[in-house]
């Protein structure tokens, strides 16, 4: 399947394993990626509180260049935010013609117009996963089946909330999508109170305490439930709860120590890559032991 | 008549006993409500299970509680879908609103939390100067945009959902803010920066927001309080430049700023930009950056040792090879005196927009 891929700013940034791993799983699903290198910054929420049109005519910029991409299926993203983001500027100019019409106007110049297609999509690795790929060929794709791993999912505000926007009136599973991919892989799912909250990364710079006490707190949740590592499609929610850890543990005063993977290390895991080819040395919480159990898969 | 089973969480603050679990069958059509269950369990069963609730039709705002932990007006949830939903398929679970004291089974003291912050942020007109002769003259159109706040009916289930307010019982949260807004976008109102000052400098304010969406997701009343909180923010940065000490204004500033300058985000400057006012060298001075800065050091440092951070990602960070393309959009759109909008509240959902009415289906015979 060829896609237009919108990696975001993030993984290219301080989540390099994320952008690695999701290169070395793609060829594993027979995902052929072809990277909007010239696309811009999503705006994660902040460009949109700052101006609306801006955003809108921003994202819009990245959709008619993923709708450029000749043979491509869809668009992909591998960042809940980037999801969330671009689908509340989806939803207006989709909703609008004038609206959309004025904003195409801006890139005219650019030789670049966004257009309305109810059959174009723009989906997280997530839902591609399931409503694309589909579960029996990610199944059959399996070569290690994550046996007595007990993972955590933690999917991301963006990505879950509002339903409405994010097409849940037609698959109202999506908010499953995690806890069933960690099946498919073999593993167990951990139910646990934070799988659908916030990690509490937006306002790490305007209000630490209520940040670091948000990530804090689901960490130590998904511990409590015997969780081997959590797993998340959003690099942001990745950064507050592998990067800032060590400080949400401060602010929860417990020791946390539960590793967090990106949802293509898992992935690659299943599909039979090491932990080193994805990135898994890269993260601040160590992610030994769950690389130890991985290898005694192997071995077994 | 189908069969459902409610799981209610009870309490009784008089016996002196912990919050306990209560199980109770109820036979109802399916496009009932969950209240009208409740209220059957009332009349038949219990008569003691306490509820708040009065016109059953989503107006007056009275019985919110949470269904399968989700946050909604009971009145205004159908039974089959709650049953749809429930946990593996069994009991439908009912439990007072979160971020609430409970008073007794599912009434919760609104008064200690809702209506107290709601006070918090002036909740009525503050005009400038002597009152007209008659009454104010305001065009229609100025009103619109406060418009979807004003469909705010008070019944605390944002209040419920809020998970900043789960970690901070300060946070002035969803509700409050989305009436605050209702005042800060009223032409007449005659306090609109100190107002938006108040709400910036507060540490539990404006930029305590976590953006979750959950207070949107949960809103019978689609007020979307997130959004009005975001248009709070939009003012005080962008209309009042207001340089509030918890970073609101650097971090939004900061942001888009990189995004103009490289098109993709340059994470290392976020950081030093955000904790002073939005700029690279300027911001160091202002007051407490340097101090926040060597806080977040030690997080900077484990970036680094994990191999995430290389010095030279930090200071250097690729342009995109059409960065014009993304000046010129922020020049062209940044350039004019007014900000547009589109607010879908007021314009309608996708496609509703575009629907015109068919002239020739009205005219045909058939």
């Amino acid at each position: 399947m060829k896609l237009a891929y919108w990696p975001g700013c993030v993984s290219r940034g301080f989540t390099p394993e994320l952008h690695g791993s999701m290169a070395a799983v793609a060829p594993k699903l027979d995902l052929e990626l072809v990277e909007l290198d010239r696309a811009n910054c999503c705006g994660a929420g902040v460009i949109a509180e700052h101006n609306q049109e801006l955003v809108d005519t921003l994202n819009a910029r990245t959709f008619a260049m993923a709708q450029q991409v000749d043979g491509a299926a869809g668009m992909m993203n591998i960042c809940s935010t980037c999801q969330g983001a671009q689908a509340e500027c989806k939803q207006r100019l989709d909703a609008d013609t004038a609206y959309r019409d004025h904003v195409n106007t801006t890139l005219e110049d650019e030789g670049l117009a966004y257009e309305q297609d109810g059959e174009w999509w723009n989906k997280n690795l997530l839902w591609l996963l399931v409503e694309e790929i589909g579960l029996p060929k990610l199944a059959e794709r399996v070569v290690r089946p994550l046996e007595g791993l007990k993972i955590a999912p933690f999917y991301g505000c963006y990505i879950v909330r509002p339903t409405k926007r994010l097409g849940y009136d037609e698959h109202p599973k999506r908010d499953r999508y995690l806890e069933i991919v960690i099946e498919t892989l073999g593993a167990e799912p951990v139910e646990y109170a934070g799988s659908h909250k916030c990690c509490g990364f937006p306002v790490i710079t305007m209000a630490r305490e209520t940040s670091l006490r948000q990530a804090g707190r689901h960490l130590a949740d998904a511990k409590d439930a015997d969780a081997d590592c959590l797993v998340t499609p959003c690099p942001l929610c990745h950064l507050n709860l592998d990067l800032q850890q060590p400080e949400a543990a401060k602010h929860v005063e417990r020791d946390l120590d539960i590793p967090v993977l990106h949802l293509p290390q898992l992935l690659g895991l299943a599909l039979g890559l090491e932990p080193k080819e994805l990135g898994m040395d890269k993260h601040v919480v160590a992610t030994r032991d769950v690389a130890r159990k991985v290898a005694q898969l192997a071995a077994a | 008549m189908p069969d459902y089973t409610l799981k209610v969480r009870r309490f009784d603050p008089d016996s002196g006993e912990a919050a306990y679990w209560q199980e109770f069958g109820v036979g109802l059509d399916p496009e009932r409500s969950v209240l009208d269950g409740i209220l059957q369990v009332k009349d038949d069963q219990d008569g003691s299970l306490a509820i708040r609730c009065s016109c059953r039709a989503a107006i007056c705002g009275s019985c919110g509680v949470r269904i399968n932990g989700k946050s909604a007006l009971a009145c205004n949830t159908r039974i089959s879908d709650a049953a749809a939903r429930s946990p593996g398929g069994g009991s439908i679970v009912v439990e007072p609103m979160g971020n609430m004291p409970v008073l007794k089974d599912l009434v919760v003291d609104m008064d200690a939390v809702h209506w107290k912050k709601v006070q918090r942020v002036v909740p009525w007109l503050l005009p400038e100067g002597d009152p007209p002769e008659r009454e104010y003259i305001v065009p229609a159109e100025a009103m619109i945009d406060v418009t979807q706040s004003m469909a705010c009916i008070h019944c605390g289930v944002c209040v419920s959902a809020c998970l900043s307010l789960e970690v901070d019982p300060e946070f002035i949260g969803p509700a409050a803010l989305a009436k605050a807004y209702r005042f800060v976008g009223d032409p007449r109102d005659g306090q609109t920066e100190e107002r938006l000052k108040d709400l910036a400098e507060d540490p539990h304010g404006i930029y305590d927001c976590t953006h979750c969406f959950a207070c949107i997701e949960v809103c019978p009343k689609d007020v979307a309080p997130m959004s009005q909180i975001m248009r709070l923010r939009r003012r005080a940065t962008g209309d009042y430049e207001i340089k509030d000490s918890n970073n609101g204004y650097g971090h939004e500033k900061g942001f888009t700023d990189i995004i103009e300058k490289w098109g993709t985000l340059h994470e290392a400057q976020l950081l030093p930009r955000s904790f002073g006012d939005g700029s690279m060298i300027k911001g160091q001075t202002e007051p407490g950056a340097v101090k926040q800065l060597v806080e977040s050091l030690p997080t900077a440092a484990r970036g680094l040792k994990a191999g995430k951070i290389s010095p030279r990602k930090a200071l250097l960070h690729p342009k995109l090879p059409d960065q014009k393309q993304v000046r010129r959009i922020f020049k062209t759109i940044e350039s004019k005196e007014e900000r547009l909008e589109l607010n879908l509240y007021i314009v309608g959902e996708l496609g509703e927009a575009e629907v015109e009415p068919e002239p020739d289906e009205e005219a045909s015979p058939s």
